[in-house]
């Protein structure tokens, strides 16, 4: 892996470092909300552990395992350096830097206003300051993507682009676009607000920007997972990729239909009327198509595969996978759950269903299952596929791999299903403690506690992860295998250059975004609808306004 | 399980082991079943959208959270159930840390019941369990949502939106009560149930 072994191995050091004590505090806050005794009973703490769980999972793990992933497919999809290490090395170092000001911020508890912000909620200026430096520096990773694919193709005319790297690019160019969001809310309104220089913050418009990142920061995790359901499961499983085509579909629908229909999460706010809402509900059925074709494609791959491992008869070929593969394995327990979270977001989605089921535990449990699930557990199977080809040194061990993605699966699966039925009871999210002597939430008691369990679970799950990798790490050395990416069935020689670029897809994007979310930003200069901030702090009760 | 050898492949996958004619139908006929599922899917909630007329709280109304007690609709005296000319009623309830003013609000049973909501403060959340009431409360804006109450008895309405380190303390209820009984109970005890 050339040049970028040490630059991919650190990234993905950093956001596994993270993602255990992230795993340890949702444990926690699981046992915090439970008619379980928790240790550390705080509901303060719980409030500053859910800022701490949602920032380390949603920018900082997601982010570096990402920008890891990036640079290593990068180097071998291309099979030559990557150009720009140095700025690469400058990009980390920022998102170090930003990290570290976050996390003692929050830890400090002066920043409990969890993840997604909630002005006007105040905080302090160095959690928008730490989180500005974490995504801005990402765009440094977002440039070299693009750069390395553009200058690989003025080198090789007429070429397609491998579909992998054609991921990657897609990967950055959705982030770029779905960062603009919160970007512009932290520069715009958050900042200025911390620092004094201006009075008022405008909720409305706050969360409509931080809207057009909500829903396609998912699809930035999301796609490593998908990218190693095209690119890596097929070659693992010792079989094609069924359709070289369909994975490039699959990219450039994600980048244009992730982004402009993140008001589905806004469904229940007054600030607009129901013609956005409803037209930003019609757009995001088109972001469940990918997925649905995707299913097929990977589907067929597996099924050359096992027919080529002498699977016979209509579904003999499934037996005859190699199973014991953590990457075959990763693929079909993510499969499952992605159906599950897929069908319950098909429900949140919806219009006026979503009344049923918004910022209850259903919620929760759905974006667990779709991202805790079915994305984080390919982030392992990327993990073990890579571990080997980075350090020389074999994976210790397949079978204890399998341990984990299965223990991951079970937790996942224990810890969400209860908290879908608890959200139809209507058991409010984000709640640190809940008085189990009233009649109505103490029959939700026994789900409450069946889900614990399933947290108690990915802790033990997780921290398998850690052991594994550093077994691994710390390995006898071997030459190891060069990654390799499948190959489709029928190779292509030459592609359209519409599936070889973005160059049409990002102008679709940008009228789709003025459509969709041109008025409904617009509008808030016009009602000017800005009012006081509130500072956390830390004493309960204290909050006043400014 | 003991640990396989790498890729045994009894035999190999060449080039075209599948055509790229019998890729394309195959992929097309997929992608045709799932355009019309999702189109079903589509055209279930349009339907039921506008023949129930199930829509989501989006009346755009702006208020200043700064001068709410200062008079207007949300003044302390306006706040709670009254009831309108034409039989339903109206609940006007305020959001702010860490509670709901009035902190219960006594309804009549299968009667229209419109709660008009704003925040003296934060985002707050307004949720009733088991009824189609779910809306934000956020500052500068009047949410209103619409229901029937078909059930006489206790509700409860917490806050479901995280507004600071009080938030799950933010619990309220609503009362509904038999219909004839309603317009028997003192003024004050229409309008609210706190106590």
């Amino acid at each position: 892996m050339q040049n970028s072994s040490r630059l991919s191995l650190s990234h993905y050091w950093v956001a596994f470092a993270v993602f255990l004590p992230a795993v340890l505090l949702g444990a926690w806050q699981m046992l915090m909300r439970s008619p379980l005794p928790a240790p550390l009973d705080d509901p303060n703490a719980y409030y500053t552990s859910v800022t701490l769980h949602g920032t380390a999972m949603a920018y900082v793990i997601t982010t570096f395992f990402i920008m890891g992933f990036g640079y290593a497919v990068t180097a071998t999809s291309l099979e030559r350096p990557i150009i720009g290490v140095t700025a690469a090395w400058i990009g980390f170092v920022i998102c170090l830097v930003g990290t570290l000001m976050a996390v003692v911020t929050i830890l400090a508890g002066r920043a409990s206003v969890l993840y997604t912000f909630y002005p006007p909620l105040l905080a302090s200026v160095w959690y928008y300051l730490g989180t500005l430096l974490l995504v801005g520096g990402s765009m440094i990773w977002v440039v070299l993507m693009i750069i390395n694919m553009m200058v690989w193709k003025r080198d090789n005319p007429g070429r397609p682009v491998p579909l992998a790297m054609f991921a990657i690019a897609a990967t950055a160019m959705l982030w770029a676009w779905a960062a603009s969001g919160v970007l512009l809310e932290l520069v715009g309104l958050l900042l200025p607000r911390a620092f004094g220089w201006s009075t008022q913050i405008d909720a409305g418009l706050a969360r409509t920007l931080f809207s057009v990142t909500l829903h396609a920061i998912v699809y930035f995790w999301l796609m490593p997972a998908y990218i190693a359901f095209y690119a890596l499961a097929p070659e693992a499983a010792g079989g094609r990729l069924y359709s070289d085509t369909m994975g490039r579909l699959t990219f450039i629908m994600f980048l244009v239909f992730s982004i402009p229909v993140g008001m589905h999460h806004l469904f229940a706010d007054p600030e607009y009327g129901s013609g956005f809402k409803f037209l930003q509900s019609f757009l995001t059925f088109f972001v469940a198509l990918p997925t649905l074709l995707t299913v097929f494609s990977i589907c067929a791959s597996f099924e050359i595969a096992g027919r080529a491992r002498g699977g016979r008869g209509l579904f003999g070929w499934i037996g005859a996978l190699p199973w014991d593969e953590p990457m075959v394995l990763a693929v079909a327990l993510s499969l499952v759950m992605l159906g599950l979270g897929g069908f319950g977001g098909l429900i949140n989605m919806s219009y006026a269903m979503n009344s049923m089921i918004h910022n209850t535990s259903w919620v929760t449990a759905h974006f667990h299952l779709i991202f805790g699930g079915a994305v984080v557990i390919m982030y392992f199977a990327i993990a073990y596929e890579m571990w080997p080809r980075i350090t020389g040194r074999p994976l210790r061990s397949k079978a204890l791999a399998r341990w984990q993605l299965w223990s991951w699966f079970w937790g996942m699966l224990i810890t969400t299903i209860p908290w879908h039925i608890t959200g139809l009871m209507g058991q409010p999210r984000r709640i640190a403690v809940f008085d189990y002597g009233e009649p109505f939430i103490a029959r939700m008691g026994p789900l409450v506690i069946v889900s614990a369990v399933g947290g108690l679970i990915l802790l033990i799950s997780a921290v398998l992860l850690i052991v594994i990798l550093l077994r691994s790490q710390f390995g006898e050395r071997i030459l190891g295998e060069p990654l390799r990416y499948a190959l489709a069935v029928n190779p292509p020689a030459r592609v359209p250059a519409s599936l070889n670029g973005f160059a049409l897809w990002n102008v679709i994007v940008l009228v789709l975004m003025l459509v969709a979310y041109g008025y409904p930003i617009g509008q808030f200069f016009i009602l000017k609808s800005s009012v006081p901030a509130y500072e956390v702090t830390r004493q309960f009760g204290g909050a006043g306004g400014q | 399980m003991a640990e396989s050898q790498a890729n045994p492949i009894k035999r190999p996958v060449l080039d075209g082991i599948v055509t790229e004619e019998e890729v394309a139908r195959t992929e097309t006929y997929w992608a045709i079943i799932m355009l019309g599922m999702l189109a079903m899917m589509m055209a279930i909630i349009v339907v039921t959208g506008m023949t129930n007329a199930l829509h989501p709280p989006s009346n755009v109304e702006t208020i200043d959270p700064t001068t709410l007690h200062r008079g207007g609709e949300f003044a302390e005296s306006n706040l709670g159930t009254a009831v309108e000319p034409d039989g339903s009623v109206t609940a006007r309830v305020i959001g702010e840390q860490y509670s709901f003013v009035p902190d219960c609000v006594r309804v009549p049973v299968d009667t229209p019941v419109k709660f008009r909501l704003t925040s003296a403060d934060v985002v707050h959340g307004f949720l009733i369990p088991s009824t189609n009431i779910n809306t934000m409360v956020v500052p500068g804006f009047i949410a209103e949502v619409r229901t029937t109450f078909t059930r006489s008895g206790e509700y409860w309405m917490p806050c479901d939106e995280f507004c600071g380190d009080g938030h799950h303390g933010m619990w309220a209820r609503v009362n509904v009560v038999p219909k004839d009984q309603f317009p028997k109970l003192a003024r004050t005890e229409r309008t609210s149930c706190a106590k």
